[in-house]
This record gives structure tokens, C-alpha cells and sequence, in this order.
């Protein structure tokens, strides 16, 4: 058993990096999803407004860009990228699982209310065009928390 | 850095000058007009809406007919035409128009008629076609359709309402009819919903034969022809050439106005100045010889306005001032990179009376943190110079436009500065590119160091460069607060919480908490300690004391001194936001690399090189786009909730001055 647990190391490890990619692009399939419904919307009845409606789009995509930032430093610290798989015991496999775990729930709920946020915010630019400026701080807003969530898994696992 | 000194101006003249003094101050293009108080027995306002809307109908027709031609005869116009902005024309052709605009307003009307008739003749060829379908069944039929007979025979034709047999026919007459036996029926041609037939009989027999076929659903046409089916059919079919040779030739006579397109987008724009006119027009107040602007000048244009007018019309040119609680237009002016970032302070909101623009200094911020979140060489390279050649290109831009693809040029070569000092150039593509395909790894180092190898390190900076930010902020509101005189608000809302931060700060440095954290230690001498905490407490006494002054009662002074205090939380989780530099830094970086890797996975071979080529281009040009806008919108963030958070409102009006607004071009002024 206690050798079944040694060789579960890169398991979880893995584990870790695979659920920061899932449930970040989760979040932002769903965010960026509901986004571009209301976009298409807007540009169904002025087409001029789509630079500006697609900005708002693209805001809550930035999470899934998160997660695999996170998973891409996660796996070349794992040797997973190139090189061989470095032996992990099932301690070090947890921490990594852990220090994936901020951007990948993080990523999957601000990205969901970022889209809704952007949603809102396309209504504005529907109604008063010239209040982009304003429309886009609102989803930037929500932003910030998957942010702080991206900065600890990424400090966590370089430090490993 | 500043915001235009207005001028209230009054002009009184004549009434007889009243269009030609609208026509200069709309060339002119300086005078915002207000909207005049209330009429009285004397002064009265003019009812221009008639006009008005008959000269914006003659803009909107005018574009209707160039939409037409974009249609029939269109004119390529590139991706980029939306740069290119409105051709300046000479102010003869304006002159030209007022002569001209009645004819070309005819060609506009043509124009618009011979779409109608093509619209009315296409509509016309999908009735004759839907006629011709509805007679198809009926095509073998070689008598007219409405014959009914000879002498002694009778002919029925109709149809019945199912698809049935000629036998089922039979049967169902046989049975209805049984005495019936000299008759003929003929089954002409069936479709999903009907069986034309035609049935022959004596003539005596007529009425018995057609009740019994109606028993079995038999019905006479409801659309019937006089003619022979198929020559009717014929005949249609050659109204239908005729109907498109009359569109082909209506579409040719469109074609024949495509060289004066030009002509119709000033027509256009002619009308819309001149509904502009009549509008500003049905505002001012008017008496029975006189008339009256009133409006807002930039102080800079006004002796020039003045000399323009008083050289010209006998009026009175009088300046007011603007009185206390007025809230004159906003027009910001900066200098060549300020400028630039003029859009980024509007869409906050330009300046409320009494506040300085924020705009230089937010400017060199914005550029300065962009760099910081982008942070690659090359990705620098690439937009300052695609901004570069834009401007360089299409001279004739939209005015806010062009700020803005300046701002980012500038944007663009602070990227590049801090992509040389970290170290990335397309990511890490020259490593990777040596060590795949030329196998010898070469790397340019970073000037400064690589924030992936030490986040740690980075973080700290964004920090202090947040702390910087901050300070400025609180600096500008210091600098407000002077201007205006108030000494002792400078005193308790800038100096105090300085004391407070920068003791606070000093204190946390030498912490071992901070050293643990940073990796960093600093060994103050002693006295700094010292100073450090006396000025924290200083600071937090001053505020705990002095915030609330504008209350009489102690207690409510001090509860109110003790909540501005616990706005330190408030800093606190300002300069935390500024570990967005990193993350966003740290983003277009290991996405970068991420591309790299994916590109170099097939080898060093003639497949490996084109996979690599291609993932290369297409990668780097979505993590490009991506992160521009990360970064676009995260600087933005930042100078707005925590830069002007500091110390900027906002709320002031965009001076919007009388002026020729055209659509498609712009006529020079006399």
C-alpha cells in the first residue's frame, strides 16, 4: 500500500494541473459564452458597435488563460514537458494538486460572474455607446479576484 | 496640462445678418451656443423645424442614393478605410453646392425612383411567376380553360381536391350515376393537393355528370384563363424577359451616376451643415430687427472671433463673466504625449470646474505600467510600428482616433523597453529556435532579470511601483488642494496620511516578516525606527483627530477621525491591485513560451520547420491580441480606481462646439 502511495505523487500532480486547465475553461467557456450571446444581439441591431461589444466578450476569457498558464508551469516543473517524469512522492503530489486549487475554483467562479457582469455591460454600450469606458471597468472588476487567485497557484508552485 | 480658460460670449446683430453670422461662427467651428432663457414679448424664437427636417431629409435621401450605388456599381474600399478619415475638399465646392444643390438633388431623386421601379418590376416578376406555377397542372390541356362546349357536347373542367385515380373516378360516377354512360374523363396533371381533370358528356347529360363528380370532390378553377394554357403560360414567360430586360436597363442608368459620387456625399453633407444651421437657428432669440447668440468661446479663439465678426457686421461682441455656479464646457490641451492619452481621461470624465486635468501625469503612468503588463521586445516592436506607419499613412485620421493609436505607439515602446529589460522576445522563441533547429542554444540575457526565474522579486516591484502611483495620486490632490488655497485640508488630508504611510512603511521594511516574504532584508540604522513609528503616530493622531473637522460635536469628530483611519485598509488593498503587473507580465510570457514549445515538438525537419512557422504566426499573433487587451483594460483599471481614486471626480461637460459635423467630407473654411 505504502508503495501503491509513492507512486501516486505524479498522479495528483497531474491531477492538479488538469483541473486548473478544466475548471478555469470551464468558467470562461460558460462567461464568454453568455457574453457573446448578448453580443450577438447588440450587433443584430447596429453592427458598428461589435469592436466594442467583442472587447466585453473576450473579458471573461482571460480565466482559461489562467488555468493553462498555471498548468503549463505546473507540468514543466513536473518534467512532464520534454524530459523524463521525476519520481514524486504522494506529499509533493498533493502540494501541487494544492497549488493548483486557487485558479482553478477561482477561475471557474469569477469567470462565470464576469460573464454576467459583461453581459450587463453590453447592455450599456447598447444603450450609451460613449460609456465604454465605464462599461468595461465593471467585468475588470471581478477580474481583479481571479488575479489574486492566479498570483498564489503561481508563486505556490514555482516555489515547490 | 490644462483645461481651456471659456469665455462667455454675447453677440447681438442685426436680423437681416443673423444667416451669414451663423454661417461664419459654423465655419469657424469655436462656439458652443447655449440654449437661451425663456422668450418674452420682445425676444422670440424662431420655428426652424420645417426646414430643418426638410434639409435632413435631403441628407438622408442623399445617403439612401449612395447606398444604391454602393449596391449596383461598388466601390473598393479597403479594411482599413475606416482610417482613413474625410477628405478635405476646397471651400469652392461648398459654393458650388449652394448653386448646384437643387440639381444634383434631382439626380439623387432619380436615382431613388429608378430603384423603386426596379423594386416594383421584381416584385411584379415573382407575381407572374407565382402565376405561372398555379397554371402548371394545367399545361397539357389543348383548349382554353374556360371553353365549356360544342353544340351537343358539355366540357368540364376543375379539379379534384385529392390525388385520385381515373378509376376511382369511374367507380364513384358509376356509382352516383348509374344511368350515365356516353362520358370522358381525362386526367390532365396532378400535384400534391389536387388532380386537374377535364370530363366530356352530351350536352343533356351535363348537370348529372357534375353532381356526381362533386360528390367525389370536384370543384370548377378558381383561377381560370380565358387562353390555352400553354400559350398563356408562353405569354407570361415573355413578360417576364420584358420585366428584366426593363431592370437590367433601370440598374444600367444607376450605374451611369457612379462618377458622381462624390458629388452626392457633399450634397449630403451640404444639407446636414445647413440643418445644423437652421437648428442653432431656431434656438437664439430673436426680436423684430434683432437677434442674439450666446455661448461659450475658448478664451485663446475669442479675440480672433472677434476681429472676424466686428471687421465684417455692425453687432455688439460683448464678454461676460461666467458666474459662480455656471459649470462652463470642458476642451482639455496637452502637450504632443499628453494628448495622446486625452480619450482615456474622457471616458473616465473630463474635469468638473475647479479640478486640473489629470491627464500628463495619468498619461506617462499609462504608458509606463502598459509596458510593464505586456512586456516583450518584440511584441513592442510590432504594435509602436504598426501604430507608426498608420499614422504615418493616413494623414487625414478622425482627431480621437488618432490619440488613441498614438497612445498606443508610445505603449508600444515602453513594451519594448521592459521586454529588453526581462528578457522576452517573442517569449523565449530565440532559445528555443537555436536549440531546435540550428542545435546551439543561444539567449539574450535580460537587462534587468527574468520574473518567471523570481516572481517573488517582481511582486515586490509592482508594489512599490503601485506605491509610487499612489503617492502621485495623493500628490495631485495635495497640489488641487494648494491651488485653491486650502492650507489646512492639505495639512490633514495629504501630509498627515504621508506621515502615516511612509511611517507604516518603514516600520514593516526591517520586519522579519517582510524579509521572509521578499527574500529581501533591510538594516536601518536605528534612528530611522525611531522616526519611523514618531511619524506613523503623528500621522495617526493627526487623522484620528483631525478628520471630522467640519463637525462641532468631540465625539462624532473623533468616531468620524477613528473610520477615515481605518481607510489604511484602503491602501492596503490598493497596492495589493498592483500584483496584477505580474500576473498579466508573467501571462504574455508563459504563454509565449507555450506557443514556442508547441511549435518546436515535431524536430528539426522540413515538416518540423513549416508546423513550426505556422503555430509561430498564429500563436503569437492570438497572445498578442489577448494580452493587449489584458493589458489595455487592467492599466485603465488601475488609473481609474486607484489613481484617480486618490483625487479626480470627474463630471464635466465636453465642450461641443457649432460646428460643420459632416459625414464624408470636410470643406475648407473661406
Amino acid at each position: 500500500m505504502g508503495n501503491f502511495m509513492d507512486n501516486m505523487g505524479i498522479v495528483f500532480a497531474l491531477l492538479g494541473a488538469a483541473l486548473a486547465v478544466i475548471l478555469s475553461g470551464m468558467g470562461s467557456a460558460y462567461g464568454v459564452g453568455v457574453a457573446g450571446q448578448a453580443a450577438a444581439g447588440v450587433v443584430t441591431e447596429d453592427p458598428s458597435k461589435f469592436a466594442k461589444v467583442l472587447i466585453l466578450q473576450l473579458l471573461p476569457g482571460t480565466q482559461g488563460i489562467y488555468g493553462l498558464l498555471v498548468a503549463f508551469i505546473a507540468l514543466s516543473k513536473m518534467g512532464l514537458l520534454g524530459g523524463g517524469v521525476q519520481e514524486m512522492d504522494a506529499a509533493t503530489g498533493l502540494l501541487y494538486l494544492a497549488a493548483c486549487l486557487p485558479i482553478a475554483i477561482v477561475g471557474l467562479v469569477s469567470a462565470r460572474y464576469q460573464g454576467r457582469t459583461s453581459v450587463a455591460s453590453i447592455g450599456i454600450v447598447a444603450k450609451k455607446p460613449e460609456q465604454f469606458g465605464k462599461a468595461m471597468l465593471f467585468p475588470a472588476m471581478v477580474e481583479t479576484y481571479a488575479i489574486l487567485a492566479l498570483l498564489v497557484s503561481i508563486l505556490a508552485v514555482s516555489a515547490l | 496640462m490644462a483645461v481651456l480658460q471659456m469665455q462667455k460670449i454675447n453677440i447681438c446683430g442685426l436680423k437681416k445678418d443673423r444667416k451669414s453670422i451663423l454661417e461664419i461662427l459654423q465655419s469657424s467651428g469655436v462656439m458652443e451656443v447655449t440654449k437661451t432663457a425663456e422668450e418674452d414679448s420682445v425676444f422670440q424664437k424662431m420655428d426652424t423645424m420645417s426646414y430643418r427636417q426638410m434639409f435632413e431629409k435631403n441628407a438622408l435621401l442623399a445617403d439612401q442614393a449612395l447606398e444604391i450605388l454602393q449596391n449596383y456599381a461598388p466601390e473598393k474600399k479597403s479594411l482599413l478605410a475606416g482610417l482613413e478619415g474625410k477628405a478635405l475638399e476646397e471651400a469652392a465646392h461648398f459654393k458650388r453646392m449652394e448653386k448646384e444643390c437643387e440639381t444634383i438633388l434631382k439626380s439623387v431623386k432619380q436615382i431613388l425612383g429608378y430603384e423603386k421601379k426596379i423594386a416594383e418590376s421584381k416584385a411584379s416578376i415573382l407575381k407572374v411567376e407565382s402565376q405561372i406555377e398555379g397554371l402548371t397542372p394545367w399545361l397539357n390541356l389543348d383548349i382554353p380553360m374556360k371553353f365549356s362546349g360544342t353544340k351537343k357536347s358539355a366540357v368540364l373542367i376543375g379539379t379534384m381536391t385529392e390525388t385520385v385515380t381515373l378509376e376511382q373516378i369511374y367507380e364513384a360516377v358509376a356509382e352516383k350515376e348509374p344511368s350515365l354512360d356516353a362520358f370522358d374523363v381525362t386526367i390532365l396533371g396532378t400535384d400534391k393537393d389536387q388532380t386537374c381533370i377535364v370530363a366530356v358528356c352530351l350536352k343533356k347529360d351535363a348537370t348529372k355528370l357534375e353532381d356526381a363528380l362533386r360528390a367525389v370532390g370536384f370543384a370548377r378553377p378558381s383561377q381560370a384563363v380565358g387562353e390555352i394554357p400553354a400559350q398563356q403560360v408562353e405569354e407570361w414567360k415573355n413578360q417576364i424577359q420584358g420585366l428584366k430586360a426593363e431592370v437590367k436597363s433601370l440598374e444600367e442608368q444607376i450605374r451611369a451616376y457612379k462618377d458622381q459620387r462624390k458629388d452626392f456625399e457633399m450634397l449630403s453633407d451640404y444639407y446636414r451643415i445647413r440643418a445644423q444651421k437652421y437648428q442653432v437657428l431656431g434656438d437664439l432669440l430673436q426680436s423684430k430687427k434683432t437677434f442674439l447668440v450666446t455661448g461659450y468661446v475658448p478664451q485663446k479663439d475669442v479675440a480672433q472671433l472677434e476681429e472676424k465678426l466686428v471687421s465684417r457686421y455692425d453687432l455688439a461682441f460683448e464678454q461676460e463673466e461666467i458666474a459662480e455656479e455656471e459649470q462652463p464646457p470642458v476642451l482639455l490641451k496637452n502637450n504632443v504625449v499628453a494628448e495622446s492619452a486625452e480619450g482615456v481621461t474622457a471616458s473616465f470624465g473630463l474635469p468638473a470646474k475647479g479640478e486640473m486635468d489629470p491627464t500628463s501625469v495619468m498619461s506617462l503612468c499609462y504608458i509606463f505600467l502598459f509596458g510593464l503588463m505586456l512586456s516583450d521586445a518584440a511584441y513592442g516592436l510590432i504594435v509602436s510600428l504598426a501604430c507608426f506607419v498608420v499614422l504615418k499613412k493616413y494623414k487625414r485620421m478622425d482627431s480621437g482616433l488618432r490619440k488613441s493609436i498614438k497612445l498606443f505607439m508610445y505603449c508600444g515602446i515602453s513594451t519594448l523597453f521592459w521586454g529588453v529589460m526581462f528578457g522576452g522576445y517573442f517569449g523565449d522563441a530565440i532559445d528555443i529556435i537555436s536549440g531546435t533547429f540550428f542545435n546551439h542554444k543561444v539567449s539574450i540575457p535580460a537587462l534587468w532579470f527574468v520574473p518567471l526565474n523570481d516572481p517573488m522579486k517582481l511582486l515586490i516591484y509592482s508594489m512599490l511601483f503601485g506605491t509610487i502611483h499612489l503617492y502621485l495620486g495623493l500628490a495631485m490632490k495635495g497640489y488641487m488642494l494648494v491651488k485653491d488655497k486650502k492650507y489646512l485640508d492639505f495639512f490633514c488630508d495629504v501630509i498627515l496620511w504621508y506621515l502615516l504611510l511612509t511611517g507604516l512603511i518603514f516600520i514593516l521594511l526591517p520586519t522579519e516578516l517582510f524579509s521572509s516574504i521578499s527574500q529581501m532584508t533591510f538594516n536601518f540604522p536605528p534612528i530611522v525606527g525611531t522616526l519611523a513609528k514618531a511619524s506613523a503616530i503623528i500621522g495617526a493622531v493627526g487623522i484620528l483627530l483631525m478628520s471630522g473637522r467640519s463637525s462641532k460635536n468631540p465625539a462624532l469628530r473623533i468616531a468620524l477621525g477613528a473610520y477615515d483611519l481605518y481607510n489604511i485598509t484602503g491602501w492596503v488593498s490598493d497596492v495589493l491591485s498592483y500584483s496584477r503587473l505580474l500576473a498579466l507580465g508573467l501571462a504574455t510570457g508563459v504563454i509565449a513560451s507555450v506557443v514556442n514549445q508547441m511549435g518546436s515538438m515535431i524536430g528539426n525537419n522540413i515538416l518540423g520547420i513549416i508546423v513550426f512557422i505556422i503555430v509561430f504566426i498564429g500563436g503569437h499573433i492570438f497572445n498578442l491580441g489577448i494580452n493587449l487587451l489584458g493589458a489595455y483594460v487592467h492599466t485603465c483599471r488601475l488609473q481609474y480606481v486607484e489613481f484617480f481614486g486618490k483625487f479626480y471626480e470627474g463630471g464635466g461637460k465636453m465642450f461641443e462646439p457649432f460646428r460643420r459635423d459632416t459625414k464624408y467630407v470636410e470643406f475648407k473654411e473661406d
